[in-house]
């Protein structure tokens, strides 16, 4: 009935879809196996794309090719680049989205892919055979063969939903959850855990008074993901700030005893940044009022999301809580909030090609990771996809180094340090923050992922034309000398120091809150700069030139530290022969099995003295 | 953080008190670190394999008399650039000549750096190599253990709590970072600046106390402890009255602050509460008395004297197993052998007891050199201090260097993700000594502290 594909993708999430979409543009066949085609690239949480170190992810998977950055800017109903007032490397875009839109944009993306097919059924089961997955096996019980297979499970895997003291089972509330494949990965010797993570109640929009709320408008000049020809946003629909209060929070205690977190009923662990509202008051009781963002789910429906106060409480309390809010006193309930428990497996079982250990040609990404977000599943899908790609067609695995991207970050964290809560990116996470940039991720990665075979020729044209045109920028500029009368105007008009003598114009654009802009009249050159490039090329050759001293200092850094990313450990060495080593390094090195010494050095645990006796031994 | 292009520096000799001390420089700046801070050829213009004689100098002012020998690269130990200092072997001036270096962009070089960078460099073979795999794992540990043993009582808690105070500022920092949308209120540029103000004045104020010159300058605290009419008075007017050049006598306002000192070989035994010691010698209790363990645990050596005609195996079992307790070391004196009628025989048992009459000035040279030996085990018992301090003396100027960068930057309104990177490296020095610093620890501590989360 089935043909035997490149490619199996179960689950067609954010993590699915990306990985479908990697495996079918490098030229792969591939079927995306999911339990309801109907909810394919379900926003399950906030209607929200991006955000600090989020934002930066989705610009990378753009670069690269994938498609969260393109489906993001289709289906935006708001967009804001947050921390503009920080250095550029903390500009984070962020956009408010349309969630029937956002999943309508993937679908048809999808379907517009020939080499993608799709399949509508529970994956029961894998099919291993010798430690090699072959392909699945559905609950009505068929079996496809691939040479490949992704697992995007989500929150699916055993996933059971909390509301108060009620519990059943569901991936999320409306859809079954997925049974089989965890008992079947834990028999032939993985190890499994439980995570859980929380959604707030969805609100009736007309119900609400915004007249008692602080408006938030998206951004004057927005802005947009895709480094591509998206538009960005012409109208933008505003959200909505208010707080909870005493009153919510007293009412929001009645609900305790009847608490899944309270009374022990959840085993899973919660992530620490994303809390219920419920842990908030108690665990930050001297806190008076909690934020709460009031976010339309899109532009033509009254559905409303409440940012800030997930919660398992039941959902009586729930709702009398929620009518203590100002400008929710005659709120009108959708749909209670809810916890969701659900298996995932420590990602220290993975290769950094997202491979597992244990089981040859299969492929994990997202939350079955451990991880959480939108954004963190989809680059996971895309590396997964562009790695079951590799492997069909017998080529080399793909990493991006934590030097190239967050996504090279997020990938070497879950794999080298495992993950004890669900895994969320922040920009601290990165070491070489200056260097990862949503300005630049396409100058870090589209070369990449055209030599991949994801980002298509077009992009790598604009690629080239943008390092050029860069490098034009740089030189017009460098050239640029000015006058104090020329610019101390300016200068002073700004609350800069005035200049004494003529000085080059880099000179003063390496001073905080000195743009290029505010010089634009001063002179022919600078004005016909505007003229002959993109704004966009302009900001990257100024950012590179303001901050032209940090970025090389990170880069002699990545110099630095590449020496060891670049020493190979062969794959069967027994870290037990090597006498010198602590027991405690051995055992977690046998466990990770790193492949480079770079990769050795970030396991924790892992003393540089470890690192240096390896490298003897590497030497015989 | 393994680097094997930088530029690295060690004592080369033994450390301890000897006629010449061998401070060895090797990398590709090795050279040209070294001619900063001698005067005398132009070190980088000389040929290799050659030696020189000439001064090494802090902004001008002299330090020692060396003599430089440079080996070039390939042709050299390491296979780097070399540059071998020769100078006096006091550890007062080594001590300063490698604060230099590090100043001048050396690196402290960790346990067999050497070796290893001989080995990747194709200088030595295998077998040779292996054993530094091996020793290296042993002086890692070892030396970790002693860094630990020497953060005793307050100094310990001292670094706990600067790691703290820059966590929970680069907390403030990450906080506005990554949490720019949330709820919480950030820490303004004065109360930030306040911060780190008051973290490096506490940094500064360790980089001083590390300094063994100050060691040296102000003594090896030192206390004479024994039973009534063990001699103690005796001894110390003894060593005092042998070493008279030396002798600083200094009158505070009150006879509690009369200390005495003497010096042997440079090094200055500064004999701790010896006001106490001379006038109620004669009241004070048999050991273990509140009041002498008191005195004993300030000492970095302590002399236990006794008289030989008088003190029974036992009660000398007895007083060297309290002593014992302090993990401090010691010296085990016999007094009175002038006066022995009977042999020494009871004593026979106990190791490296030193027998002296005080009176007569017997034995007096012997004690010396076993003070001199034990203070170069007092070196060894906490894990070499010169290296170990030096170690940290390294890691806490880079804590301070960055730290100074930090305020720089909070002053000319630097964004704060820039500001960041040199909170970074403070945290990455500091985190040299209290072990590793990681993101998780940040974000543990932010999590700790503010309620985050939509």
């Amino acid at each position: 009935m089935f043909r035997k594909y490149n490619v199996i993708v179960v689950g067609a999430g954010h993590a699915g879809c990306e990985a479908a979409w990697a495996a079918a543009q490098m030229g792969s066949s591939v079927l995306l196996a999911t339990m309801n085609m109907q909810t394919i690239a379900q926003m399950s949480c906030n209607p929200a794309m991006g955000g600090v170190a989020k934002g930066q992810i989705v610009r990378e998977i753009d670069a690269m090719g994938g498609m969260s950055g393109i489906i993001s800017d289709k289906s935006a109903i708001q967009f804001r680049m947050l921390n503009m007032s920080k250095g550029p490397a903390m500009w984070s875009p962020r956009t408010q989205n349309d969630r029937m839109l956002f999943a309508e944009e993937w679908r048809l993306a999808l379907e517009g892919n020939t080499k993608i097919d799709f399949w509508q059924e529970m994956i029961a089961g894998l099919v291993v055979k010798n430690g090699v997955v072959t392909g699945v096996r559905t609950a009505l019980g068929l079996e496809i063969e691939a040479d490949t297979v992704v697992l995007t499970n989500g929150t699916f895997l055993n996933g059971l939903i909390h509301i108060g003291e009620k519990t059943f089972g569901g991936g999320r509330t409306g859809e079954l959850a997925a049974k089989g494949i965890t008992e079947q990965l834990v028999s032939l010797g993985m190890e499994a855990g439980r995570m859980k993570t929380g959604t707030p109640p969805r609100i009736d929009g007309r119900s609400l008074n915004y007249e008692k709320m602080e408006e938030q408008f998206g951004d004057e000049k927005p802005n947009k993901f895709s480094f591509g020809d998206t538009k960005a946003l012409s109208k933008q629909k505003s959200c909505y700030i208010t707080y909870t209060n005493n009153a919510v929070h007293e009412i929001l205690k009645t609900g305790f005893e009847k608490s899944p977190m309270y009374t022990g009923r959840i085993k899973g662990l919660g992530p620490r940044y994303c809390p219920s509202v419920e842990d908030k008051i108690t665990r930050f009781a001297d806190k008076d009022r909690h934020q709460i963002f009031v976010e339309p789910e899109g532009w033509n429906t009254i559905e409303i999301y409440v940012n800030g106060f997930s919660t398992s409480l039941p959902e009586d309390v729930q709702l009398k809580a929620l009518r203590k809010i100002d400008g929710f006193e005659n709120a009108k309930m959708f749909r209670p909030g809810y916890a969701i428990e659900y298996d995932y497996f420590p990602p220290t079982q993975l290769e950094l090609t997202l491979e597992t250990k244990l089981i040859k040609n299969l492929f994990f990404a997202g939350q079955i990771n451990g991880t959480t977000g939108y954004e963190e599943a989809a680059c996971q899908g895309m590396i997964a996809g562009i790695n079951a790609h590799n492997r069909s067609v017998d080529k080399e695995g793909f990493i991006m180094k934590r030097s190239e991207g967050y996504i090279g970050v997020l990938v070497d964290d879950l794999v080298n340090k495992g993950t004890e809560e669900p895994y969320r990116m922040f920009t601290s996470r990165a070491e070489f923050r200056i260097l990862l940039r949503q300005d630049n991720a396409d100058l870090r990665l589209t070369e990449l992922g055209y030599k991949l075979g994801i980002a298509t020729e077009e992009r790598m044209n604009n690629w080239l034309a943008k390092k050029k045109h860069i490098v034009e920028i740089d030189k017009i500029v460098n050239g640029i000398k000015v006058t104090p009368d020329q610019v101390n105007g300016i200068l002073s008009s700004l609350e800069s120091a005035e200049i004494k003598e003529k000085t080059t114009l880099s000179n003063l654009l390496k001073r905080p809150n000195i743009n290029l802009e505010v010089f634009q009249n001063i002179s022919a050159e600078i004005a016909q700069l505007y003229l002959q490039y993109e704004p966009n090329e302009i900001e990257e050759s100024i950012i590179q030139l303001k901050y032209k001293d940090y970025i090389i200092k990170e880069e002699e850094m990545v110099k630095k530290l590449s020496n060891l990313d670049g020493l190979k450990i062969p794959e069967h060495l027994d870290f037990e022969t090597i006498g010198a080593l602590s027991n405690e390094s051995k055992q977690k090195l046998n466990k990770i099995k790193p492949k480079t010494l770079g990769q050795a050095s970030r396991i924790s645990g892992v003393s540089p003295a470890d690192i240096s006796i390896i490298m003897i031994y590497l030497s015989k | 953080m393994l680097i094997h292009n930088d530029t690295i520096v060690a004592l080369a000799t033994a450390n301890g008190v000897g006629a010449i001390a061998v401070i060895r420089i090797s990398g590709p700046e090795a050279i040209a670190i070294a001619s900063t801070v001698f005067k005398g050829k132009n070190l980088i213009d000389v040929p290799t394999h050659t030696v020189h004689f000439g001064l090494i100098h802090r902004n001008g002012e002299p330090i020692d008399e060396v003599v430089a020998t440079i080996f070039k690269s390939p042709k050299s130990y390491t296979g780097d650039d070399i540059v071998e200092i020769s100078c006096h072997g006091s550890s007062f001036i080594v001590k300063k000549i490698m604060q230099l270096l590090i100043a001048g962009g050396a690196r402290y070089a960790r346990a067999g750096e050497f070796t290893l960078r001989a080995f990747l460099n194709g200088k030595i073979d295998l077998a040779q190599a292996e054993a530094v795999a091996d020793m290296i794992a042993v002086d890692s540990e070892a030396s970790h253990i002693a860094a630990i043993a020497q953060m005793r009582g307050g100094f310990s808690q001292d670094i706990i709590n600067l790691r703290q105070e820059l966590l929970n500022f680069a907390s403030l920092i990450e906080l506005e970072l990554d949490f720019s949308e949330e709820d919480v209120e950030f820490a303004d540029r004065k109360k930030l600046t306040d911060l780190v103000t008051s973290i490096k004045r506490s940094v500064d104020a360790l980089i001083k106390s590390f300094d063994l010159g100050n060691v040296i300058k102000n003594g090896v605290p030192t206390v004479i402890v024994g039973k009534p009419n063990a001699g103690k008075s005796t001894l110390l007017n003894a060593l005092l009255k042998e070493d008279k050049a030396m002798v600083s006598e200094i009158a505070g306002t009150t006879r509690d602050f009369i200390e005495d000192e003497i010096s042997i070989e440079g090094v200055n035994f500064r004999f701790v509460d010896t006001a106490g010691l001379r006038e109620t010698i004669d009241k004070l209790e048999h050991m273990g008395i509140e009041r002498t363990r008191q005195k004993m645990k300030q000492a970095s050596l302590i002399i236990y004297l006794f008289d030989v005609n008088t003190t029974s195996e036992n009660e000398l079992i007895e007083a060297i197993d309290e002593i014992k307790l302090l993990s401090i070391p010691y010296l085990i004196v016999g007094n009175k052998i002038d006066t022995t009628s009977k042999k020494i025989h009871a004593f026979r048992n106990f190791d490296g007891i030193i027998y002296i009459s005080a009176a007569h000035n017997a034995g007096l040279e012997a004690l010396r050199t076993k003070l001199l030996e034990a203070i170069n085990y007092a070196s060894f018992k906490t894990g070499n201090t010169i290296v170990t301090n030096m170690r940290h003396f390294e890691s806490l100027s880079n804590t301070t260097t960055s730290l100074h960068k930090v305020l720089l930057a909070i002053e000319q309104k630097t964004a704060s993700d820039f500001l960041a990177q040199d909170i970074r490296q403070a945290l990455y020095f500091l985190g040299e000594i209290t072990g590793e610093i990681t993101n998780d620890d940040l974000l543990g501590n932010i999590f700790s502290k503010f309620c985050i989360g939509k």
